[in-house]
């Protein structure tokens, strides 16, 4: 019967003797535990002459470790109800299990035993390849996806981390050996790369001590340093068509490169997104080009502040008619912000919103240790859910005005269109 | 908005009343956080529609949250969210459903947004024809996806008769032609309490919330709902083939069989077959069918993706109200031909309905069901949800009895289904074979 409003989520974190993180958070809404091991080993780990490798651990890494075959994996998982869901983003390479409260020493003893030893056997790496190059043939034929890596492509270059695909290409994947997975492994799988959340119906100390027994063993290394370029700011509009004539919609991306989550204007940043492209049902750009013009059926923006000015991305999906007008319908809006700033309506409702969305956020244990991942990431505080509402009712006007000033520019802007559609947009 | 059973949801836990103008009310405290959770549900979707109309429940779903009497089109943006609060609807086969979930102390507000919409919706002439467009954008963007599309094809060949086989988005033609009095008077025969259910589910207390819904939905009369006679979809005498030959990169693999309805003794042990062939999903189209199951181990998965002549397999049984199609998808690995595909998918299928399940294999998929179960209630929206859904299709009480009927499945049971609605001439085989 507790809540989390008021005494907020106060988790228990430890720091084991070997640099594991663990943040561990009681809910007893369910008779289940979410575990959630993030290994700061993304994408950006890839050698620059091989990418796609942190992605292939993801597909492998859970098929069969030095005392388990891939069968034995999949029928202890199974037999449970538990799916393990492996995924990979820029900065961290997480499994994630949802498990009844019954099952959860054995489950998390898997979750160690695939992150500490994992075996990546041949015929395992053979299978797996085929499955991934489908899927970035699927990627090659799906306008979005196309859009959006294109779109990241021009703000970082084809050379940086974050301009990279970050599932590889199919010739990279072709030549990835086992050899380089377990290079990959050791150099990036150490203790004080991994940062485990778990939340359910276990008491903090169990967790805690769950958590020690099946990694506490774990000797490694620093992981290596990976050097992020700062992107430069563009000086110019950039335009990419990528004519998809098979295609009944176009799909566009447009953005920017941002600032970094640790800016002291992040929350002006959030609050300015949230207000362009979010709130209800995509912000301005959504009463424009949706609900004013009827131009597409779904239009948003989305913030991703990181380590490195992440990006501000703008995502539509258009018919091909209606694409010079969209590209224009955005820039106008933006120039509109830039120019008035946020209304004092605008200001409070989405104020509003975000805090008052914070229960909702918090309810369930998988949205928990998404939260406390991101906390843990950035280095938030483990009191961080407490104080997000004066962070954000301390944004005046001025403030949003300004972030919209630096974020917001079409004549800076990256555009990119994957679809039916061939020009001529500038 | 989109086209699209509680293990502690005791029945004692719901408490039912039905209003004098028909409106069934199913009220649940759950006071795990601060939140509480609307929906309200219409027995009214793409079953319903005729030639011609095809894609109007979704539409006039979409128009449900253009405004109303009350809320001015310029104050719907923004009214849930000032609450911190969600809102979503679906339009399915047999349904339309709207949500909010917010704080607790939006509750008599979120009711009162749900009477507005019963109600007192406005339909601007302008809005339709502005929504016109937006519909076409939502299908133009799912024909980008050419699993999408073959399901549509697939599913429109395997039934003949019966409306479930039109796509709920409609039919582009339709979508092009249809009027503002098309919509609205659709509206009108469907939008009305004795064909609603409302359902509220949070950290509320019981009497105080039938205390609000009586307040804003006893005044709005009962009127009988009309509903044409649906086709009984005739036996299938013969496997059915639909081939698209399309520009991609990927080809794509799918059957349809003809599958019981959520009333049928079937259902059950087919739920569980389909958990032996490719992983229990549970039973909450909202919350798990978005995840991945638990499947590596599954007969499907072993045979077609552990084998390399699959990236990705899928078996799809969905509780409707009269009989629909199960589909399994495959999507073929680069380089493999969709008849191997096809040859290792019978073939998987055969050894089923011919050698039938180890006591093991069912064992483990009613443990994957009981999980999947606890998982999926994870939240008030999705615990809200559950009720709704069954009470359109069926009712209310079928949420509490999943558990029990999923462990009385017998080996012999799962056998004859097997038998029943997998053969050869029951089913529907879709091919997207990519030209480059």
């Amino acid at each position: 019967m507790s809540t989390t409003t008021h005494a907020g989520l106060a988790p228990v974190r430890e720091v084991l003797a070997n640099g594991v993180r663990v943040v561990a958070k009681e809910s007893r809404t369910t008779p289940a535990v979410t575990i959630h091991a993030a290994v700061y080993a993304g994408t950006v780990c890839d050698p620059s002459s091989q990418p796609g490798v942190a992605h292939f651990i993801s597909r492998t890494i859970d098929r069969g470790t030095t005392s388990r075959s891939v069968d034995q994996i999949a029928e202890e998982l199974d037999s449970r109800g538990v799916s393990l869901a492996t995924s990979v983003n820029r900065h961290a390479l997480s499994l994630v299990s949802t498990c009844l409260v019954e099952d959860f020493q054995s489950v998390l003893s898997i979750v160690a035993d695939i992150i500490l030893n994992p075996a990546f056997p041949e015929a395992e790496v053979r299978t797996r390849r085929g499955e991934i190059i489908t899927t970035i043939r699927q990627d090659e034929d799906n306008p979005a996806a196309v859009a959006s890596e294109a779109l990241m492509e021009i703000l970082y270059g084809d050379a940086h981390p974050y301009g990279r695909r970050t599932r590889g290409t199919t010739e990279s994947v072709d030549t990835i050996t086992r050899g380089m997975l377990q290079a990959f492994h050791a150099s990036w799988f150490v203790p004080q790369a991994l940062c485990l959340v778990i939340v359910g119906d276990v008491e903090p100390e169990l967790a805690v001590d769950a958590a020690s027994r099946a990694f506490g063993g774990w000797r490694g290394a620093a992981p290596p340093c990976v050097t992020l370029p700062t992107p430069e700011r563009s000086r110019e509009r950039r335009v990419r068509l990528v004519p998809m004539m098979n295609k009944a919609q176009a799909d566009l991306a447009y953005g920017f490169t941002s600032i970094l989550r640790s800016d002291p204007a992040y929350y002006s940043f959030w609050l300015m997104n949230n207000i362009l492209g979010q709130y209800s049902i995509g912000g301005r750009l959504g009463d424009s080009i949706r609900e004013r013009q009827g131009m597409a059926y779904y239009v948003f923006s989305s913030l991703d502040a990181n380590v490195i000015p992440g990006p501000l991305v703008i995502r539509a999906g258009v018919n091909p008619a209606n694409v010079e007008r969209a590209v224009a319908s955005i820039d106008a809006e933006l120039s509109r912000f830039v120019a008035d700033g946020p209304s004092d309506r605008e200001l409070t409702e989405s104020k509003q919103y975000l805090i008052g969305s914070m229960p909702r956020t918090l309810e369930t244990n998988m949205g928990i240790a998404n939260f406390l991942q991101t906390v843990e990431f950035f280095g938030l505080g483990l009191d961080y859910d407490r104080r997000v509402p004066a962070l954000l009712q301390a944004l005046s006007k001025e403030d949003v005005h300004a972030a919209a000033r630096a974020a917001l520019d079409p004549e800076r802007a990256a555009i990119v269109v994957a679809g039916p559609y061939a020009g001529p947009l500038r | 908005m989109a086209t699209l059973a509680p293990q502690s949801a005791s029945a004692a836990a719901v408490h039912e009343e039905v209003l004098d103008n028909g409106l069934r009310v199913l009220i649940q405290e759950v006071h795990t956080a601060p939140l509480a959770s609307v929906w309200c549900w219409y027995r009214v979707g793409s079953r319903d529609e005729g030639p011609g109309q095809t894609g109007v429940s979704h539409w006039v779903e979409h128009m449900n949250f253009k405004g109303t009497t009350n809320i001015p089109r310029d104050r719907v943006k923004g009214i849930i969210e000032q609450y911190g609060g969600y809102w979503n609807g679906y339009t399915w086969v047999d349904q339309t459903t709207y949500t909010e979930t917010a704080t607790r102390d939006a509750l008599d507000h979120m009711l009162f947004i749900e009477a507005e919409r019963m109600t007192n919706g406005l339909y601007d002439p302008a809005d339709c024809e502005s929504e016109r467009t937006v519909i076409i954008s939502e299908l133009q963007g799912g024909e980008n996806d050419p699993d999408q599309l073959l399901d549509q094809e697939m599913t429109a060949t395997a039934i003949q008769a019966h409306p479930y086989r039109h796509p709920t988005i409609g039919w582009l033609s339709d979508l092009q032609t249809m009027t503002r009095e098309d919509l609205y008077g659709y509206y009108r025969a469907f939008y009305v309490p004795n064909n609603a259910t409302l359902v509220i589910v949070g950290d509320i207390e019981t009497a105080a919330a039938l205390k609000s819904a009586a307040k804003h939905f006893a005044g709005i009369p009962s009127r009988e709902v009309r509903r044409h006679l649906h086709t009984r979809e005739p036996e299938q005498l013969g496997e059915r083939r639909v081939t698209i030959r399309r520009e991609g990169t990927t080809a794509y693999f799918k059957i349809g069989y003809h599958a019981p309805a959520i009333g049928s003794a079937d259902f059950f042990p087919m739920l569980l077959l389909d958990a032996v062939l490719s992983g229990a999903k549970g039973m909450n189209l909202w919350a798990s069918f978005r995840t991945a199951p638990p499947q590596r181990s599954a007969r499907l998965y072993q045979a077609l993706v552990n084998t390399g002549i699959a990236s990705a397999v899928g078996g799809a049984l969905m509780p409707t109200q009269d009989p629909f199609v199960y589909t399994i998808s495959v999507t073929a690995t680069e380089g493999v031909p969709l008849s191997r595909v096809e040859d290792a998918t019978l073939g998987a299928i055969e050894d089923v309905r011919t050698r039938g399940l180890t006591p093991q294999e069912l064992r483990k998929a009613k443990n994957q069901m009981r999980a999947r179960l606890v998982f999926e209630n994870d939240s008030i929206t999705n615990i809200a949800h559950q009720l709704g859904y069954y009470e359109t299709i069926d009712s209310w009480r079928f949420v509490a009895s999943v558990p029990e009927r999923i462990e009385a499945v017998t080996l012999d049971e799962v056998a004859a289904v097997a038998e029943r609605w997998l053969k050869a001439s029951n089913r529907t085989i879709g091919w997207f074979d990519p030209a480059s």
